[in-house]
């Protein structure tokens, strides 16, 4: 399974990495974009117009199926199970966020294990050095975007600082390697 | 590099065999059975990860080092078994949350309400109750408060103890107030209280048609027949055993195509009830019981 977290500057980010994807990814991708509390997230149908593969909003108790690119809604925190399924939770906001990437990756990894990758990408905070430091404890892999190419550098820069990632890329690499993570599965 | 399943060849056959258990999610599933065996409070078929956050998050207020400390802690020690109850039971409430969907009850399932000669509502999992008393306004001003009961459960006595005293914070009122007219409030919030020392007292009027009581959807069966069930943001923290207990409860306890709300994120859809509610407002999150 692959996690992806971002902030501001990440619809440009992530756009440049899924358009990639191929029809045939079997690769199950979670993306938690911050969005502002309230309303309705228009996120999916942004990204169902630009990527080839199924775009859907997570929600709670919701099987993860392959080769489908997942987004977290607004308002909730996300977090995957160990039954590699969906579940929501209206806990206190954790970096003045909700849903919080430090929430679902360290869920993730706590499910996943050496079975999970995470991404890091551009944003304004410091959610998600938590959960990139949760990941690689438990095995997996990290990656985080480079801050020198970073449209906001805060986010990646406070991953490093607080782990050594595995590898620390521009985003045409990082959007190479999920191209080739694309074949490989975690049941 | 490639991402693989996990490894299960060693592992025994035990009934968590495909999953991945760490002693500490083996202490976290001991630590419950012994609540439940202690004080017969159910938590064993609660959401995983959230659950597993909230008992660290225990570890720490409560200053114990291991799951099993605080384990023997809880068992020998009943006020701290409460305190613990507090941090597991997650109490945050908002009067008129999500104020499109009450405004969604108010003008599509109101009128069919008006067409009983007596309601009864339940309100499970009323936390510390802003549901309840959001929901005795709407009654209020459509004329039914007087023909309703509100059952208002929930397995927290200190939540109960709350929800009784009906009073709320003072720097909650302004985000209620907006709420409460975006929800299609026919006066003004403060109409319903009385602001005294930083904090809103609200009219006794209210709560005398309101039964506080305790409830767990985990252990306990149907009390009444109920009209209506409203049930938000209680059910996300049910695994899906648990979430299929609840909506067996409510289907049971619903009159003949009676309504069930649930929260704006809960749908019946990947549960065993799928078919036997229908969705009447679906943005509101609103179902009827299959006829």
């Amino acid at each position: 399974m692959l996690v992806i977290g971002a902030s501001a500057g990440g619809v440009d980010a992530l756009l440049q990495l899924l358009r990639r994807l191929p029809l045939d990814s079997r690769l199950p991708i979670v993306v938690l974009l911050h969005l502002s509390a309230s309303g309705e997230s228009r996120l999916p149908e942004v990204f169902r117009q630009h990527l080839i593969v199924p775009v859907q909003q997570a929600r709670d108790k919701e099987k993860i199926d392959n080769g489908v690119v997942y987004f977290a809604g607004p308002g909730y925190h996300l977090s995957i199970e160990k039954d590699r399924s969906f579940s929501l939770s209206c806990e206190e906001m954790c970096h003045y966020s909700r849903p919080a990437i430090d929430i679902l990756m360290s869920s993730a990894a706590d499910a996943c294990g050496r079975s999970l990758a995470a991404i890091l990408l551009t944003g304004a905070s410091r959610d998600g050095a938590e959960g990139m430091a949760a990941v690689k404890s438990e095995g997996g892999i990290t990656i985080v975007q480079d801050p020198r190419e970073a449209e906001v550098s805060t986010m990646p820069q406070a991953a490093i600082d607080r782990c050594l990632p595995d590898a620390i890329l521009p985003l045409s690499e990082i959007g190479f390697l999920i191209k080739h993570l694309g074949d490989a599965t975690c049941k | 590099m490639r991402l693989e399943g996990p490894d299960v060849t060693n592992e025994t056959s035990s009934p968590a065999s495909s999953l991945r258990l760490s002693n500490l999610d083996i202490e976290l599933r001991l630590l419950m059975e012994a609540i439940y065996l202690k004080y017969s409070y159910d938590f064993r078929n609660y959401s995983g990860a959230s659950q597993k956050r909230r008992v660290l998050h225990a570890l720490r207020t409560m200053q114990c080092d291991t799951i099993s400390a605080l384990q023997e802690r809880v068992l020998r020690d009943s006020r701290a078994f409460m305190q613990l109850v507090q941090i597991l039971t997650i109490p945050t409430s908002e009067m008129f949350r999500d104020p499109a969907h009450f405004l969604a009850l108010r003008d599509q399932v109101v009128p069919l309400l008006k067409t009983y000669p007596s309601l009864k509502i339940w309100i499970a999992g009323c936390s510390t109750g802003e549901e309840a008393y959001s929901m005795a306004i709407l009654l209020k001003e459509e004329e039914l408060l007087d023909r309703s009961i509100v059952y208002a459960t929930d397995i927290n006595p200190q939540s109960l103890d709350k929800a009784r005293k009906g009073i709320f914070s003072m720097e909650r009122m302004p985000q209620y107030s907006d709420n409460y007219m975006k929800s299609g409030g026919k006066g003004m919030l403060a109409d319903y209280y009385t602001a005294a020392y930083g904090a809103a007292l609200f009219d006794r009027s209210l709560s005398e048609n309101i039964s506080f009581a305790d409830h767990s959807l985990a252990t306990d069966s149907v009390f009444s027949e109920m009209q209506l069930v409203s049930c938000r943001n209680v059910m996300i923290y049910f695994n899906s055993k648990l979430q299929n207990r609840a909506l067996g409860l409510f289907h049971e306890s619903l009159c003949h195509r009676g309504f069930l709300w649930l929260g704006s994120k809960e749908s019946v859809e990947f549960s065993a009830y799928a078919d036997r509610f229908e969705p009447v407002v679906k943005a509101g999150r609103m179902y009827r019981k299959a006829g």
